[in-house]
């Protein structure tokens, strides 16, 4: 009875000495979970972080320096090499700054193909977030299911330009090839399909009790924080702000077709989670009626200041081989002089591309917002007062590209 | 509103801080001093038909050959009104300084200590200013326009240099 009793005190006495010790961990840079070369260092009081602080630049390759040096079209593969999963999106966002800078505009039948592109890589940067982000919460199956849907659009991807991963496939003014018939048509019977496949995703984890508990309530951010803090895409619109850009500033296509922005309510990891999903058949949806409303006509402006000739015409003629040497060499001669911002909707969120011209035939200065780089900046906020497991799941729903956040 | 409105209207509430007012393209920005930045950023994000509650984006440009050579460019976008405007802060060489406006925008934090990081700009009452995306012992601002693209000539990291002297005796040793 006496031992009993003591034991008792000792249970007492010692607890509050193990909860005082602070644990530093450091997360990454080498970890499955971090999505790629991020650290974080938590401190630990138990299992609650009590402080979260992020590390980045492990993939620096000082890419605004280097786009100083090159032409604006040798740009364009760099672009390719931010966000590596959604190539298009990127070179859209390019091409569509540089083109506003330049004052000139894709024909519609490129704006089509554009829509049509930076949608499916929409869709295969979702379809990735969603295989990792449940394995790293431990539903391993989704992770399957989602790579034989992926394949399936890469092998798309390269039949359109011999690309996978680093596309290159837009040029200033348009698009680099046009698409064939018997492409589109392959295109359209995938999407007949895919919305089944989505359903059957959803079966596999959306009444997941296990899922559920790790993903409802976890990692809430409030809609004027989100605002404030300059998140975008589908973090913020989790948070319940309707804020897409394809809604708010048409660029592309996407102005004549027929969508809707699926926001959530609580900004909690689920609500991330159900707005991706969402986003998956608005994304088949608009590719859809791109197909179905897709114009014949040239594919690449008519600006011969700034557009490359066609290949065609170089091999033939002396002017056009002339021209061809000048824009490749020294870039357009014709830049004006200015600045413009322009933002697009990149799977992951807002990005941007600042860029200052001084009139050479390379930009003065080049500025690339990405929404990795600020949704990573969010981490500390959601990670605070968490438990250690819930940081691997907002590391999840944030989906963070490293390549995007270094540059 | 429309952009020049907004310029306009920033204008009469700081005659004496706005320099420039630019349009390209549809794109307004207003060149201001840096002295009152805070100020202006306060007024731009509370004032009712302004609102500019988003920061887009922020970030550095070195100009080597004005008088101000250094310049932090605002983003910024209302998405109550859906309007957005841009307001570029010019900063002297010999002193590289402005107000952080961490407190208007929490989202400025981590793209002040990139414009730190890169220009060697610094922020006035910025909460953590320490470098960002290169090592924290760096030297140099690699985005200035007289830093070179590869470096300074004949200069190595110095973390490079005992990787460097840690293979040094390789052949000697065997090691492939």
């Amino acid at each position: 009875m006496e031992d009993i009793q003591e034991g008792k005190d000792i249970k007492a006495t010692t607890t509050p000495d193990i909860a005082s010790e602070e644990m530093v961990l450091n997360l990454g840079p080498q970890h499955p979970a971090t999505h790629g070369v991020l650290k974080l260092v938590l401190k630990l009081d138990g299992e609650t972080v009590t402080k979260c602080t992020p590390y980045i630049g492990y993939l620096h390759r000082g890419m605004e320096k280097l786009s100083e040096h090159r032409t604006y079209f040798q740009i364009i593969p760099l672009t390719d090499r931010l966000d590596y999963i959604s190539a298009m999106s990127n070179n859209t966002g390019y091409c569509i700054a540089v083109e506003k800078l330049f004052g000139i505009e894709a024909p519609e039948r490129a704006q089509f193909i554009r829509t049509i592109a930076a949608e499916m890589s929409r869709i295969l940067s979702h379809l990735l977030w969603l295989g990792t982000h449940a394995l790293d919460i431990g539903a391993m199956t989704v992770f399957l299911y989602c790579f034989r849907e992926r394949e399936k659009f890469l092998d798309l991807f390269e039949r359109l330009c011999g690309a996978r991963l680093t596309v290159s496939y837009l040029r200033i003014g348009g698009v680099r090839n046009d698409t064939e018939q018997k492409w589109l048509e392959d295109l359209y019977d995938l999407t007949e399909e895919f919305p089944a496949r989505i359903a059957q995703y959803e079966t596999l984890i959306d009444q997941n009790r296990i899922w559920l508990q790790r993903t409802k309530g976890i990692g809430v951010i409030s809609a004027e924080d989100a605002i404030n803090m300059g998140l975008s895409g589908p973090v913020l619109r989790g948070s319940g702000v309707a804020y897409d850009i394809r809604k708010f500033m048409p660029y592309a296509a996407y102005d004549k077709v027929q969508w809707e922005v699926p926001i959530g309510k609580n900004g909690d990891v689920y609500d991330r989670y159900r707005v991706r999903m969402e986003e998956l058949r608005q994304s088949n949806s608009i590719i859809r009626q791109c197909i179905e409303k897709i114009p014949a006509g040239a594919i690449m402006a008519d600006a011969p200041k700034f557009v490359l000739p066609s290949k065609d015409d170089v091999l033939t003629d002396i002017e056009h081989l002339i021209h061809h040497f000048v824009l490749i060499t020294k870039g357009t001669q014709a830049a004006p002089e200015g600045e413009v911002y322009v933002a697009t909707e990149a799977p992951k969120g807002e990005l941007g591309f600042y860029i200052v011209s001084n009139g050479e035939g390379k930009p003065y200065r080049l500025r690339i917002r990405t929404p990795s780089f600020v949704h990573i900046s969010a981490l500390p906020k959601l990670c605070e007062g968490a438990l250690l497991a819930d940081v691997v799941a907002n590391i999840g729903s944030i989906d963070i590209v490293l390549g995007e956040c270094d540059r | 509103m429309e952009p020049l409105e907004i310029a306009n209207k920033l204008k009469e509430k700081f005659p004496d801080e706005v320099i420039d007012i630019a349009d390209f393209r549809g794109q307004v920005s207003v060149s201001v001093n840096r002295d009152r930045v805070l100020d202006i950023c306060g007024y731009l994000y509370n004032e009712p038909d302004i609102s500019m509650n988003y920061l887009s984006d922020l970030c550095g440009v070195d100009y080597p050959e004005k008088k101000f050579r250094f310049e932090v460019v605002y983003n910024l976008y209302s998405l109550k009104h859906r309007h957005a405007l841009r307001v570029k802060a010019l900063i002297p060489e010999h002193e590289p300084s402005v107000n952080s406006v961490t407190g208007v925008w929490a989202g400025a934090n981590w793209h002040e200590r990139e414009a730190y990081d890169m220009y060697g700009i610094i922020f006035k009452g910025h909460p953590d200013l320490r470098r960002i995306l290169l090592p924290e012992d760096w030297e140099g601002f690699p985005q200035r326009k007289n830093y070179p693209l590869k470096g300074p000539e004949g200069w190595e990291y110095k973390e490079f240099k005992k990787v460097k002297e840690l293979h040094s005796r390789d052949d000697e040793w065997g090691i492939k």
